[in-house]
């Protein structure tokens, strides 16, 4: 009786009407019936895609500043902040002439994220000082392959040509607000 | 006299029936799915082909391609006997239904029915009975004890309902005055159908027709929930499909007898009035008899996506109880009305 949900159960024998079961059978049948006619559910899935949630948390980009040059200097501050370990790197030292390439002397020369590892959690995004690492509303590919999920850097980062837009991530007013 | 163009008559007549039996039962296996998908609001399956119309091909090669196991204690020769006999006796009953009057074909009659048994209706009695031999011996031979419980449901539950059944025939026959099917579909010509004359034994009929199909209300041979998988729980491949297609073909075979002894088969109202060619009409028949048949078929779908399964002691109740005395009530007042 806690929940106050318990019910006391009625026993009780059929009336007439109600034994002869075609009442109820031809209820049944006219709820099935206006069935066939409603509007199906079901997404058909590689032909429609679902409409993602603005600041939906998929697959992860790494940022290019405005002149292409990359923004993470693996600092580590995502690998540290990640939950579930996913993240790993490796840095090195901007070597002179690299300027365009790399945004500050340090630099990742490998970055991987397990994607099997990865919750998707959005940590990693918070962390990041230098506005470099991103989820963004797509879908990490299927595979039949185990190595497919691991992300190295060459994956994730996006090119000069063909930007990721984040802005929507942006305007989430708790995170780049407060900081 | 036993003429070249009678035996290829009816050679042909043969395995049209046969061909276009297994294919509608093929395509009930689609219907039903994408029903049932409709009647829950999905859209079924659609990936084979367009609109998936190709599924049951799919399906088919599937089970074909599977390993046909056996177990190591079952009755290896009753084992594979069981599916077939289930097969058998589903194909069986399309013997003898009259699907069309006749056809003129090169100055000859055909008849469009591969034999006019003037025992019609008695004959397809036993054969549709002869089924429950496909699920005892296959359910007994698995040496399971699901399969053997599934068995044990499955006879008492056909046998039970049998005799209402029989006993609502018996009142048809009373009132038809025949047990030869094409007289009773030609005594039912001009919208005089059986149904308006035996209401309540077309009632009696069609839930014994569910029980013996093994269908939704009925299913509990193979309810899944109780006994694993019924009696094809050691089954695999081709042989469960036989089983699983055995029950669409039976189905087919019901919608087709209740069609042609309470809808008037290939009679539709009109028929004469319109003036067409002897030809025409009978094929203009055989797709109304078609026509029916399908709509018998859908309510078969339509009951068995809505209502949930009776427990086993309410369905020999229902059988005894209820439907055995209603049809004995049936077949007196039958009798005495023709007395009178």
């Amino acid at each position: 009786m806690l929940t106050n949900r318990s019910k006391v159960v009625v026993n009780k024998t059929l009336t007439f009407s109600e034994s002869l079961y075609f009442p109820a059978i031809f209820r049944g049948l006219m709820i099935t019936m206006s069935h066939l006619f409603k509007r199906k559910v079901t997404v058909r899935y590689p032909e429609q895609t679902r409409v993602f949630s603005p600041v939906y948390r998929g697959l992860h980009v790494l940022k290019r500043d405005e002149k292409g040059a990359e923004r993470c200097t693996a600092c580590g501050l995502c690998a540290v902040a990640c939950p579930a370990e996913a993240i790993t790197m490796v840095a090195a030292e901007r070597e002179p002439g690299q300027e365009a390439l790399f945004r500050e002397e340090k630099y990742a020369a490998q970055y991987e994220i397990n994607m099997l590892r990865c919750i998707f959690c959005g940590l990693c995004e918070e962390a990041c000082p230098k506005e470099a690492i991103y989820l963004t509303p797509r879908l990490v590919p299927s595979s039949f392959k185990r190595e497919d999920f691991f992300w190295k850097k060459e994956r994730l980062l996006e090119t000069v040509e063909n930007r990721v837009d984040v802005s929507r991530r942006l305007m989430r007013p708790a995170q780049k607000g407060a900081a | 006299m036993l003429d070249l163009f009678f035996i290829i008559q009816k050679l042909i007549l043969v395995s049209a029936v046969l061909a276009i039996t297994l294919v509608i039962a093929m395509y009930t296996t689609y219907a039903e799915r994408k029903l049932a998908a409709f009647f829950q609001d999905r859209v079924g399956p659609n990936r084979a082909g367009p609109f998936g119309i190709l599924q049951p091909l799919a399906d088919g090669l599937k089970f074909m391609f599977k390993e046909a196991f056996i177990p190591a204690n079952a009755n290896k020769f009753l084992f594979v006997l069981g599916p077939s006999i289930s097969m058998i006796a589903a194909c069986m009953a399309c013997g003898v239904i009259p699907w069309g009057s006749s056809l003129m074909i090169m100055g000859h009659e055909v008849p469009l029915q591969i034999a006019d048994l003037n025992v019609g209706v008695l004959y397809l009695f036993g054969v549709v009975s002869l089924g429950v031999y496909g699920i005892m011996i296959g359910g007994w031979a698995s040496n399971n004890k699901y399969a053997l419980l599934s068995t044990i449901r499955a006879s008492s539950q056909m046998i039970s309902y049998e005799i209402a059944m029989g006993i609502a025939l018996i009142a048809l026959t009373l009132s038809t005055g025949t047990l030869s099917l094409k007289e009773i579909v030609s005594l039912q010509h001009g919208g005089h159908w059986n149904v308006w004359v035996q209401p309540l034994g077309f009632i009696i009929f069609i839930i014994c027709a569910f029980a013996e199909t093994n269908r939704m209300p009925f299913d509990l041979p193979e309810c899944e929930t109780e006994l694993v998988g019924g009696y094809h729980t050691e089954y695999s491949g081709m042989q469960l499909g036989f089983y699983l297609f055995a029950e669409y073909i039976n189905m087919f075979v019901s919608s087709t007898v209740m069609a042609a002894l309470y809808f008037g088969g290939f009679n539709f109202p009109f028929l004469n009035s319109l003036g067409l060619s002897h030809n025409l009409v009978t094929l203009l028949g055989v797709g109304v008899f078609f026509a029916k048949i399908f709509a018998l078929m859908f309510f078969f779908i339509w009951i068995r996506w809505t209502i949930p399964r009776f427990r086993y002691d309410q369905l020999m109740r229902l059988g005894w109880k209820v439907l055995m005395p209603l049809a004995i009530f049936n077949m007196l007042v039958t009798a005495v009305l023709i007395l009178l």
